[in-house]
């Protein structure tokens, strides 16, 4: 079921007394999720990606704003009669009932014409319990279970029901490292054979970007931007998102434009022509003026951007290299860059670590500049 | 015993020491003292060992009185303080509003003197030359006749202490159960919410399980608290207890030891030893219960 989120919004009093002010968790947020696919709602601790999915399903009500499933305005629907099937954080599994009973708890409360029968219930509940494999596991407590286990058991609750959106909060965050891998290839999976709906939020950006069909990146309560995992990191609208997706993070260096080239402390890296594309339309909001003498910009290189280079314009002070099998990661330092530098390069090249410095060549593809003061993203020439 | 032992039994030895000398050796010797037939404080000799002062004691009408009273009090109040006090539990935690206020007015009786308590609970229901009571002032505007809910009849009295138990005996349930209720993670009902729970249901399916212990904890604990009620009935009715119809084991235990009838070690310790009884019996069906409806 396709959802609509139209200017969206939550306002929380402030606990605050003296101020008076409300806090905004979600600050008119408009998107629509595609029927049928996986969207992860990215974002750091307290960006309102919870409270979001939270007015999804129904446990909190819009401030503003309305949400459709379908053609359906359900905004000020309550949960039940949403059809959504929601997994908690912490799975919120009742400890006192086995995992049959968890999962049957609520098909119980289902009333008048949509009662089922003790068959049919039980036959739900297999169902369900066979999607995610749990069918030997059926009379223990969720005490007795491994966190992956609880997981499962807390997915075939939500979905016993057969709602027409799979929420989950977190779905991962309680799992150790192996464990997170396997489940999150394990949710992509239920949710590809059942096809329902699902949004899923998480802070982590590897999780959102393995295993979404969209992301959706949002930073204190405001959409930054939304796409295939791939295109948004390949094309950040904004420096936060820039930042915020790929590890090791994307290299930030304050630099300017002088004479059509791209300059960082001093040097010429590339000229302007390589990263930006000429804009058709005069738009001096999303392009820079070339005929501007010079200009200070963000200037940010992912870490496999870089190409150790004698001959390279881009001189680091070289720290170390750390060996990663597959690759090498190389820890250098720059005056203009605000953190340590790390650039991924394939094992092949060889780089010897008893030099002081090292120099680089940028792919052009892999650098992207942004305004120095809004932090959004210059795409091209005026 | 290897070394590792030994130093385990030093450790204990302390606390081993103290409840061997104030718990365990008194216990015993209740049991001792309660065989011994026509016991002699005073020149401390008796005639012989055997059950006599347990005969003597089931076949005092006093005690049997006791023994009734007790049981009425522990069948009424236990069930009605759990209930109300779960009650008011619920309530409280689902106010936000004047939450403190109640709260410490839900408290006070609990830090206010017993005997305090006793002396407005009289002049509350005590029925005098002068004045009918503030309670059979308000019965009479139902066109109830006056009753001495002091030294009246026997249901009138039993109604004074049953009410004045359950009163002192609310406030630390309360506490206990807002604090149980309090730690139920609210992720449940949330869970529950989406899947539509009835409140009802939300309540005896997933509420009333995961506070289950507390609950347990109380149920044990005011079982045995209304057995051993005493002080509760002095406050009310005075010392003279028998003469009053309003005695209690323990009571009788006291009037057996110091009371006017006094002097009778032998006959207290057989009734302490049955009140014992009583109690461990009634524990353990608890325990039996609890073990099928209880979840950790």
């Amino acid at each position: 079921m396709e959802i609509r989120l139209q200017n969206l919004t939550k306002k929380f009093p402030n606990r605050n007394k003296k101020i008076s002010n409300d806090v905004i968790a979600v600050d008119h947020v408009t998107f629509t999720i595609p029927d049928g696919k996986l969207i992860g709602l990215l974002g750091p601790s307290g960006c309102g990606k919870s409270t979001t999915l939270n007015m999804i399903c129904g446990l909190e009500t819009p401030t503003d704003g309305t949400i459709f499933f379908g053609e359906q305005d359900v905004t000020n629907l309550a949960p039940e009669h949403r059809g959504v099937g929601m997994v908690f954080q912490n799975y919120a599994l009742y400890p006192h009932l086995t995992v049959r009973k968890n999962i049957l708890f609520p098909l119980e409360n289902l009333k008048g014409k949509n009662k089922l029968s003790k068959d049919e219930m039980m036959r739900r509940v297999n169902q369900a319990a066979a999607l995610v494999q749990l069918e030997e596991l059926m009379d223990r407590k969720p005490a007795e279970l491994s966190g992956g286990q609880q997981q499962r058991v807390a997915i075939a609750r939500a979905l016993v029901k057969m709602p027409h959106v799979l929420l989950l909060d977190e779905p991962l965050s309680n799992l150790d490292a192996r464990l997170r891998l396997q489940t999150r290839e394990e949710i992509k999976k239920i949710q590809r054979s059942t096809n329902i709906t699902t949004v899923f939020v998480t802070h982590d950006q590897e999780e959102a970007m393995s295993i979404s069909d969209f992301i959706v990146v949002m930073k204190s309560g405001v959409v930054q931007q939304i796409g295939k995992p791939q295109e948004v990191y390949d094309d950040p609208a904004n420096l936060f998102v820039a930042k915020f997706l790929g590890t090791p993070p994307i290299n930030v260096f304050s630099g300017k434009i002088e004479n059509g080239m791209l300059v960082i402390d001093g040097a010429s890296v590339l000229p302007l022509e390589a990263v930006l594309k000429p804009l058709n339309q005069p738009d001096t909001s999303k392009g820079i003026d070339k005929s501007k003498a010079e200009q200070r910009v963000v200037i940010a290189i992912r870490p496999e951007g870089f190409v150790p280079c004698n001959d390279g314009p881009l001189c680091c002070d070289l720290q170390g290299v750390e060996v990663m099998g597959r690759d090498i990661s190389i820890v250098a330092q720059h005056a203009a860059c605000e953190a340590v530098l790390r650039a991924i390069i394939t094992a092949d090249t060889k780089v010897d670590s008893a030099n002081d410095t090292i120099r680089f060549a940028l792919k052009p593809e892999k650098v992207f500049l942004f305004d120095y003061e809004t932090g959004e993203r210059i795409r091209g020439l005026v | 015993m290897n070394r590792h032992q030994t130093k385990a039994w030093l450790y204990l030895l302390p606390s081993i020491l103290f409840l061997g000398l104030f718990m365990v050796y008194p216990l015993f010797d209740v049991l001792v003292y309660s065989m011994e037939e026509g016991y002699n404080f005073a020149s401390q000799t008796y005639f012989g060992v055997g059950l006599y002062n347990y005969s003597y004691v089931l076949h005092d009408p006093y005690f049997l009185q006791a023994l009734k009273n007790t049981f009425i009090l522990v069948i009424i109040t236990v069930p009605i303080s759990t209930g109300l006090a779960l009650l008011i539990s619920l309530g409280l935690s689902s106010i936000k509003f004047l939450k403190d206020l109640y709260q410490t007015i839900y408290f006070l009786p609990y830090v206010t003197n017993t005997l305090a308590v006793g002396l407005v609970f009289m002049i509350l229901f005590q029925k005098t030359e002068y004045t009918d009571g503030l309670v059979n002032l308000v019965l009479s505007w139902f066109g109830s006749s006056p009753v001495d809910f002091i030294n009246g009849p026997y249901w009138a009295k039993m109604f004074v202490l049953c009410f004045y138990t359950i009163w002192v005996v609310m406030p630390f349930k309360i506490l206990i159960l807002t604090g149980a209720l309090a730690s139920v993670n609210p992720d449940y009902y949330k869970a529950a919410k989406v899947d539509g729970t009835s409140a009802f249901r939300t309540f005896v399916r997933i509420t009333l399980p995961m506070i289950s212990p507390m609950m347990f904890y109380l149920i044990i604990t005011g079982f045995i608290g209304a057995f051993k009620a005493y002080s509760d009935a002095v406050a009310l009715f005075g010392t003279d207890l028998n003469a009053a119809g309003m005695n209690t084991i323990v009571g009788y235990i006291y009037d057996m030891l110091y009371g006017n009838s006094g002097g009778f070690p032998s006959y207290a310790s057989a009734a302490a030893i049955l009140l014992f009884a009583i109690i461990l019996t009634i524990t353990c069906m608890n325990m039996m219960v609890g073990k099928k409806h209880i979840h950790y």
